[in-house]
């Protein structure tokens, strides 16, 4: 019970550990699908807090993660070329493609730039005129306005030199093809509060009735977690099988509808390949045809560019839940945050690097207790 | 995944035809897109994601996300480099040290 005292009220939080272990009477196998939750679950030990009979395990929900390899291979493909000003959020700059990394390239004298939101290509883009600007616009629903927006403004505003190299992706069609696995172990989910602060949550509905699975949208504060474990084992104890709204203090049912409307008017659903899982159909936006000429992929002719990933790594399966970081031989050894292997260990929000940043790489009995039991 | 940070709205304004802010994050301050929580005003806090407010939160929800985020180290985003209206920035352009402008 050493973590208790670390929260900020650790008599909420231990009042919310007794609570589920008072209501669970049989195991239950709990997915967060949110990279921060993933982070703040790791970090705070609220899987080591619960009882033993609920497992939480680790969804795809990181953007940085899931980006296809020969995504990342066509935007060295495109950032290489002297013409190009190549701009990005900056956790994309160390993921590691075929042949070296962003920084690598910038090493190298390519012109490769940190933005903070997609509105500074615009700027980039007018003060560089004889350059092409070409954003990495990948995420899942909470980024899809921003870049949205991006597209928008420089179709308004005429400004040619911008293009976009998308890939989004979106989270019910990953929710639907972990439940869809004949390996899934999955029977309820924590949903993606800030997915959801975009999107609302009645797309998942569908999904919560079809599978008979408690979908509850979540914060990513450790009472948060909590709290929502707990909703979601109420649910599986009263054979309920709905979405639920820990996080209303946030979102409601309907998300943002200027955001929402923007978005269906840039982007149109498409099937994305997904890093470790592979092709996801309808999971992810492109551009609408009438945009198309955004499209960087077109622009620079990287469209056919594809990339088998790495044969020992299990990521795909760590990201559907089936299998558990310490699973993997290459774990901490062959594959670590600064030599990723695969989609779990490129970013902090990935399972295999949020265990790794929190010493899990390590073996327990190489740990040392610090006050008294457990 | 797609996390977003609280900050408290200083100053409104229109640039490009397009609803703006500044935005104060602890000691930071950073521009932000208003045009999906367009009713918000001077004083309100909202959550930001990449430079897009995408929801209004009060104060004491605000308080609790920042340090929340802070706890997790997931603040970074707001050290990415700052692009001026047509003016290059040499003191950034070149640097190749901290990671930073996170999107997750």
């Amino acid at each position: 019970m050493k973590y208790l005292d670390e929260y900020r009220d650790g008599t909420i939080a231990a009042k919310l550990v007794d609570e589920i272990r008072r209501v669970q009477t049989k195991p239950s196998v709990i997915m967060e699908v949110c990279g921060g939750q993933t982070h703040s679950i790791v970090k705070n030990g609220i899987d080591h807090l619960l009882p033993s009979g609920v497992e939480l395990v680790h969804g795809p929900g990181c953007p940085v993660c899931v980006t296809p390899l020969e995504m990342i291979d066509k935007a060295h493909a495109i950032a290489r070329l002297p013409e190009v000003i190549f701009c990005s959020f900056g956790d994309m700059l160390r993921v590691p493609g075929s042949d070296g990394d962003l920084f690598t390239i910038k090493s190298q004298g390519g012109d490769v730039r940190v933005v903070y939101s997609p509105l500074d290509c615009l700027k980039i883009a007018q003060a560089n005129p004889e350059k092409q600007i070409v954003f990495f616009a990948i995420g899942f629903e909470t980024t899809a306005p921003a870049n949205a927006m991006l597209a928008w403004q420089a179709r308004q505003s005429g400004i040619r030199n911008v293009s976009l190299l998308v890939s989004h992706v979106l989270v019910p069609p990953a929710i639907e093809t972990i439940l869809s696995s004949p390996m899934n172990r999955v029977q309820g989910f924590l949903g993606p509060g800030h997915v959801c602060a975009v999107m609302g949550y009645r797309e998942y509905e569908p999904l919560a009735r079809y599978f008979h699975v408690p979908i509850v949208i979540t914060g990513f504060e450790p009472l948060d977690i909590l709290e929502g474990v707990l909703m979601v084992v109420r649910q599986l104890e009263e054979g309920r099988a709905e979405v639920e709204n820990q996080y209303s203090r946030v979102l409601g049912p309907d998300g943002n509808a200027g955001a929402k409307s923007l978005v269906a008017k840039v982007f149109e659903i498409t099937d994305r390949k997904w890093r470790g899982v592979g092709t996801i159909p309808r999971s992810g936006y492109r551009l609408r045809a009438e945009l198309a000429d955004l499209d960087a992929e077109r622009r620079f002719g990287v469209a056919a560019i594809d990339t088998l990933e790495p044969e020992i790594c299990i990521s795909g399966k760590i990201l559907q839940g089936v299998r558990k970081p310490h699973d993997c031989p290459a774990f901490g050894t062959a594959c670590t945050p600064m030599h990723p292997l695969g989609a779990t260990m490129v970013s902090a929000e990935g399972a295999c690097a949020a265990y790794y940043a929190y010493g899990r790489h390590l073996e327990q009995s190489t740990l040392v207790a610090i006050g008294g039991d457990k | 995944m797609c996390l977003a940070i609280p900050g408290r709205v200083v100053e409104t304004f229109g640039r490009d035809g397009l609803l703006m802010a500044r935005v104060q994050f602890g000691a930071v301050v950073r521009e932000s897109c208003l045009e999906y929580v367009p009713q918000t005003k001077v004083g309100d806090y909202v959550l930001v994601h990449v430079g897009f407010a995408i929801s209004r939160v009060d104060e004491e929800e605000a308080r609790r996300t920042y340090q929340a985020l802070a706890d997790l180290d997931q603040l970074s985003e707001l050290d990415a480099p700052v692009v001026d209206d047509g003016t290059p920035r040499p003191d950034w352009e070149g640097e190749s040290g901290e990671v930073s402008g996170r999107v997750s």
